[in-house]
């Protein structure tokens, strides 16, 4: 999933087509490639922006999806507002984007960097490219798949973990992983962990592969310790990547709708809701086509709003340099 | 975050690197262990799945999840995968990921031949656009697509599924091949115009030939996507006949047959393709994730 946004997220593209090589000289017209725009901005009316008008007018109606929709105004808003539900599925996120976004940047961009200085040096390329495909392996299978490998191991009967426990006399930590309200949000976590690491791995290894060697042997010369060149040197060149990174991950956090719906479907008495399941809740299940909607729009609104906020901060902090 | 305040890299001068030599092998194995402990941890589930498929119901009873099978047992799988047919959500999922895929690339490739060659007028906009396209949540698409849909009669179509994944693929697709057209060598373009080429001709015996690399990766990407896509397959694909790999294992979910050993052969037959595809394509994935990171 983060994969997705993480490779577009090259933030400078607008600008390098922007610049791009001169067209003076060119033999080359200019004019008469419109056309080639057509099938996709047609495509794209029909499937992206359509729909998105659409939902936004929803979700100022009330709406079984039966019959037509009835205009009710800024209702489904305001009730939004009172609704401890909704800004619950939102305190979750926040903890999501911790599991998601924060833990795996910080534990990927150490990893990465002993993989790539450390194991690649004195144990060769080989062991550090197991390491990372072992690593990145999480991220490559469905996450539906994934959801239900977790489920098993933390299925409070059957359970691998709880019998685990139990095998090493530790049975007293044994816990109704995903069933017990205390719990469930953290195993999730846990789960998103697991989940998102290998990503930040593979981007930052990618990122290292850039640096000019003589930069390490220089600090080396100057009698460097590792964690002296960890900062000075693979944290300072890697940051286009660190930006790419937590960007794609927090929003992949602000989505999250497999993993949940295939550990936990929001609950027990709703303590892993977040926003999109609420969505769907609100449109396949209680027929409130109108309330989620406007579940989606707040969504939405708040995942661009942080995306460009993301690359103002990243565009300022390149001009800096 | 060191973000903020991360300076050029200065002098450190400091104690020789011979300390450091001393403690090479302690520290040596302390990596090796702790990054071997994670291995375990990251790769564990997916072992004790592949061991547990092969357990019989009676054997996880008795010897829990951790064991060798006593002996390998089959029936978990066979059942399983009569039961829901899987032969044929594994063909559902393959046709499907396979049409997007190509569509997807032709797509992506007319877009960012206007875009990033033809710089047509106004591709700044298109370009926030199919950003902003790449960022939405499905959920504030799902429904009107849902409706319109149903009145379309393509509701639960794998029709509907490729038409739509088409064009959520294709907006990430020409946001990333715009940026590689951007910088195509000109020369290359007017030596195909001096020799009369159209822009039509240009496109496929020139502009493609020479970015095959970039589509294969392309390619790759919406093939492992599409495959693993579950929210907008599970609300459009409702019939047992035209489900996708994942939704029809997380439709199974909390389903009374799915024991301990029913789950673990169902996650199994759910992850082999996936760990096909990885080896197949691991090489084109890792030259992606580096070219799409960095322009």
């Amino acid at each position: 999933m983060t994969l997705r946004q993480g490779a577009a997220w090259a933030a400078d593209t607008a600008r390098a087509a922007e610049r791009g090589p001169g067209m003076a000289g060119s033999v080359t017209k200019s004019r008469g490639y419109a056309v080639y725009l057509i099938p996709g901005v047609l495509a794209s009316l029909g499937v992206i922006v359509v729909p998105l008008v659409m939902t936004v007018y929803y979700s100022f109606t009330k709406w079984t999806g039966v019959g037509d929709p009835r205009w009710v105004g800024l209702e489904n808003y305001s009730r939004l507002v009172e609704d401890t539900l909704f800004w619950q599925s939102f305190g979750n996120i926040a903890l999501l984007v911790i599991a998601m976004a924060v833990v795996p940047t910080l534990l990927g961009l150490v990893l990465a960097a002993v993989l790539f200085d450390y194991v690649a040096k004195h144990f060769g390329d080989r062991w550090a490219g197991l390491f990372r495909s072992g690593y990145y392996l999480p991220q490559v299978l469905p996450v539906a798949v994934t959801g239900i490998v977790w489920t098993w191991i933390l299925h409070p009967g059957y359970g691998a973990l709880n019998q685990i426990l139990d095998a090493v006399g530790l049975e007293g930590l044994a816990k109704n992983w995903l069933g017990d309200e205390d719990y469930a949000l953290y195993s999730v976590m846990a789960v998103m962990i697991w989940f998102q690491l290998g990503y930040p791995i593979v981007m930052f290894m990618s990122g290292l592969s850039r640096i000019d060697p003589s930069l390490y042997e220089a600090a080396d010369l100057d009698g460097a310790t590792w964690w002296q060149r960890f900062r000075k040197i693979t944290v300072h060149m890697i940051r286009p990547e660190l930006y790419v990174v937590l960007v794609t991950t927090t929003i992949a956090a602000l989505k999250i709708f497999a993993q949940v719906f295939v550990l936990t479907k929001g609950g027990p008495a709703n303590s892993t809701m977040v926003p999109s399941y609420f969505a769907y809740e609100n449109y396949f299940e209680k027929a409130r086509v109108g309330y989620g909607s406007a579940i989606s729009t707040v969504l939405t609104v708040l995942i661009v709003i942080l995306a460009f906020l993301f690359l103002r901060l990243q565009h300022r902090s390149e001009e800096l340099r | 975050m060191t973000l903020a305040t991360a300076k050029a890299p200065t002098r450190t001068p400091e104690v020789g690197s011979s300390e450091a030599l001393e403690h090479r092998n302690p520290v040596r194995f302390f990596v090796l262990a702790a990054l071997l402990v994670l291995l375990l941890l990251m790769v564990g589930p997916m072992l004790a799945v592949a061991v547990n498929a092969f357990k019989s119901p009676a054997d996880y009873a008795a010897n829990g999840p951790l064991s060798i099978p006593a002996d390998v047992y089959w029936d978990g799988i066979v059942d399983f995968w009569n039961r829901v047919d899987f032969g044929r959500k594994l063909w559902n999922s393959f046709v499907t990921a396979l049409a997007v895929s190509v569509f997807g690339v032709v797509l992506s490739i007319l877009n960012a031949y206007a875009l990033g060659i033809g710089r047509v007028r106004g591709r700044v906009w298109f370009l926030v656009f199919f950003l902003v396209a790449n960022l939405l949540p499905q959920e504030v698409l799902v429904y009107p697509l849902y409706h319109i849909a149903k009145e379309a009669d393509l509701y639960d179509s794998l029709i509907a599924i490729v038409i739509i994944f088409t064009v959520i693929q294709s907006a990430f697709g020409t946001y990333l091949l715009t940026s590689v057209y951007a910088e195509f060598p000109r020369e290359l373009l007017d030596a195909a115009a001096v020799d009369g080429a159209g822009k039509w001709r240009t496109l496929w015996r020139v502009v493609v030939p020479v970015s095959g690399p970039t589509l294969a990766v392309l390619f790759t990407f919406f093939f492992i996507w599409t495959w693993n896509e579950f929210f907008l397959p599970l609300i459009f694909l409702v019939s047992n006949d035209n489900q996708t790999v994942p939704v029809a294992l997380g439709v199974l979910q909390g389903d009374r047959m799915m024991d301990a050993t029913t789950t673990s052969a169902s996650a199994l037959i759910g992850i082999l393709p996936a760990i096909l595809f990885f080896l197949i394509f691991q090489r084109t994935l890792t030259r992606g994730i580096a070219a799409g990171a960095i322009k």
